[in-house]
């Protein structure tokens, strides 16, 4: 994270040094190297195909995710139903795609909202220091010891009936904190920089400053997180459903759709490969992308080693200087 | 150094007490112990119903402030309070630590030096075959909800088995060796307890395994490491004697923050199991509105992290040569 800090200034003056070289912006340049990156392309490729599945993918099909077919119980995969029905009649091919749209609605909402969160809150505890800085990175250490399935566990008989997007609000307060405390101590470094400097003794207020000069100096960052959060999003939120903590009924997640059918997965496996394969497949498509952007937005991402690497040297030294007192 | 620590203690203990405090308000105004005794049959006289929630501190009536003052002095003096039930939370809580401790110990042992010699494998063989499978199934794995590799096993093993009852899925052990130790007891409590813990070590060989792997590769070409090599060592041994030794201290804390935060984190594990651990009170409290049992767990489970902190800090401390220095 340091490493794109310290970096950024240089990009901005290379321009001017070199500005016949350098047509290419730099969103397409990080696209670039996007595309060069085939695991990252196969993770986008398979993120698009989910979202097509979950959304034109019930139009082919006449079953609905609430329709009961009860001339077919607990019937294997078949050309009336392609993935099998369930222990009420239920189409498993429905309702695993009206699953994989709110796993992949909630994932998005909660990674979007919860790397704003860590943004907003670690940019001014950083920028402000003093009271405000104490106060927030109080309330992170609190969170931090809560035990956030617990809360949400005993928060849901509250919110049942107020559907899913209560949900992702729960979800995301209660994943922002570690991001935040990166987010803060970038901006420590950020903070002393002379462009900033520059805009405050202008007399840009202070919230312009976060909003304009620092966090946008921490997009990459903020990006890859916000995929990482959508991941771990979507495993955390078919964990509570998979209790009946999170996503209630009528509603349904990949989530519920495996519990619901857990008990029987045993002897009639479809009820379980399908719905859990689309889940892994969420998480393992969204890790591909989070990778691909990291090397993509963080051309240091190899040089980051090779810091580490001189620091565990001079650690060494460090060491040694202690064993000569 | 002890003097630092002693302020991040008395700093973590208020947000413990902070914690818990929550979490008993939250539980107290949100669940309701009334409706386990609702439906009962033969019905339940409501004064009797009542009088049984007061006896345990339970009755939603009472205000929740007056509720939470009985229950902090109670906790002040070491007691947990009742359960929905009746029965000791403290009890309970003994019985299902235990519990917990058996299946962790020997899944967090295996896993974590499986998982530290998986990545060290991998970063000296980088990019050959090896590598390139571990680093894809750590992958996976880490992309997979744990109850996505329970149940999978699960229903691997009931195929396995193909109707004998070779590998068992529910339960620590069958209810005729409850309470023995005899080697037929101990063998059914091997079948018992092979699904859970193989799904522990699997998450875990893959989560250390990354960890382990990346300090492994910045080891690798230190100076120290040539060094080692130039005075004369063989390759195996330096790796293993200078290299190894490196790069697992940065891994050691993380592992005991994990191991410490396992006893709560289980849960998927042991709901799936079957398994009548710490992880399982977890869920079941939530669900049988009890809310004593919440607020121990809350209560447990903000402890442990902070246990889990300390620990890692002191550990660190006394690994790390160059900590010590300062």
């Amino acid at each position: 994270m340091t490493a794109r800090a310290r970096t950024s200034p240089v990009s901005q003056r290379s321009p001017a040094r070199t500005s016949p070289l350098r047509r290419t912006s730099r969103p397409r340049l990080t696209a670039r190297r996007f595309a060069r990156n085939r695991p990252a392309l196969l993770g986008l490729a398979l993120l698009v195909l989910l979202f097509l599945a979950a959304y034109a993918g019930p139009l082919l099909t006449r079953w609905d995710h609430r329709t009961h077919d009860f001339l077919n119980l607990l019937s294997g995969p078949s050309a009336e139903h392609w993935f099998g029905t369930t222990q009420s009649g239920l189409d498993l091919y429905a309702l695993t795609l009206r699953g994989l749209q709110k796993s992949l609605v909630i994932g998005l909402l909660v990674g979007v909202i919860s790397t704003f969160l860590s943004a907003v809150v670690g940019a001014f505890a950083g920028y402000f220091g003093g009271w405000t800085d104490r106060v927030l990175m109080g309330a992170v250490d609190l969170l931090l010891v809560m035990p956030a399935f617990l809360f949400v566990a005993v928060l849901s008989p509250l919110v049942r009936g107020a559907g899913w997007p209560v949900f992702v609000v729960l979800l995301a307060a209660f994943s922002w904190m570690i991001t935040g405390r990166v987010v803060r101590s970038v901006t420590l470094t950020l903070k002393e920089r002379e462009y900033v400097k520059a805009a405050k003794y202008l007399g840009v207020p202070a919230p312009v400053i976060v909003f304009r000069h620092i966090l946008p100096h921490m997009a990459s960052l903020l990006i890859i997180e916000a995929v990482i959060q959508a991941g771990a999003a979507v495993i955390g939120e078919s964990g509570l459903s998979y209790f009946g903590f999170g996503v209630q009924p009528p509603d349904v997640s990949l989530g519920t759709v495996i519990a619901d059918n857990t008990n029987m997965a045993a002897s009639y496996p479809w009820l379980f490969f399908f719905p859990a394969g689309c889940l892994v497949l969420i998480g393992v498509s969204l890790a591909l992308v989070g990778d691909g952007l990291r090397d993509a937005l963080d051309p240091d991402a190899a040089g980051a080693q090779a810091r580490v690497k001189r620091r565990g040297k001079r650690g060494y030294g460090a060491v040694a200087e202690g064993r000569r007192r | 150094m002890g003097r630092y620590l002693l302020r991040r203690l008395a700093s973590y203990l208020v947000l413990v007490a902070v914690a818990a405090s929550l979490t008993y308000f939250l539980a107290g105004l949100s669940l309701n112990p009334r409706a386990r005794f609702e439906g009962r049959n033969p019905p339940l006289p409501e004064a009797a119903v009542t009088r049984t929630l007061d006896d345990y501190n339970l009755n939603p009536d009472t205000p929740v402030v007056i509720r939470f003052a009985r229950w902090a002095a109670d906790v002040a003096h070491g007691d947990l309070g009742r359960t929905v039930d009746g029965d000791s939370v403290n009890d309970d809580f003994g019985r299902r630590v235990g519990v917990s401790a058996r299946l962790l110990l020997l899944a967090t042992l295996v896993g974590s030096a499986l998982g530290v010699a998986v990545g060290a494998y991998g970063a000296i063989r980088q990019y050959r075959l090896f590598d390139r499978f571990s680093t894809l199934a750590s992958f996976f794995v880490l992309a997979m909800p744990v109850f996505v590799i329970g149940v999978a096993l699960k229903i691997g093993a009931t195929a396995l088995n193909d109707g004998t009852q070779t590998i068992k899925v529910l339960g620590e052990y069958d209810a005729q060796y409850a309470g023995r130790w005899d080697p037929a007891a101990l063998l059914n409590r091997a079948q018992h307890m092979l699904l859970p813990a193989l799904t522990l070590i699997i998450v875990q060989v893959a989560l250390y395994s990354r960890y382990q792997r990346s300090t492994m590769l910045d080891v690798l070409g230190a100076d120290f490491l040539r060094t080692a090599r130039a005075k004369g060592l063989r390759r195996r041994t330096a790796l293993v004697r200078h290299g190894l030794r490196t790069a697992v201290l940065p891994v050691v804390p993380l592992l005991v923050y994990n191991i410490v935060l396992l006893f709560a984190g289980a849960t998927f594990v042991e709901k799936t199991f079957g398994w009548h651990g710490m992880g399982e009170l977890l869920v079941d409290s939530v669900t049988g509105q009890d809310v004593n049992s919440v607020a121990a767990v809350g209560l447990f489970t903000a402890a442990l992290v902070v246990v889990a902190g300390l620990l890692a800090d002191l550990l660190y401390a006394a690994l790390d040569p160059r900590v010590r220095v300062r």
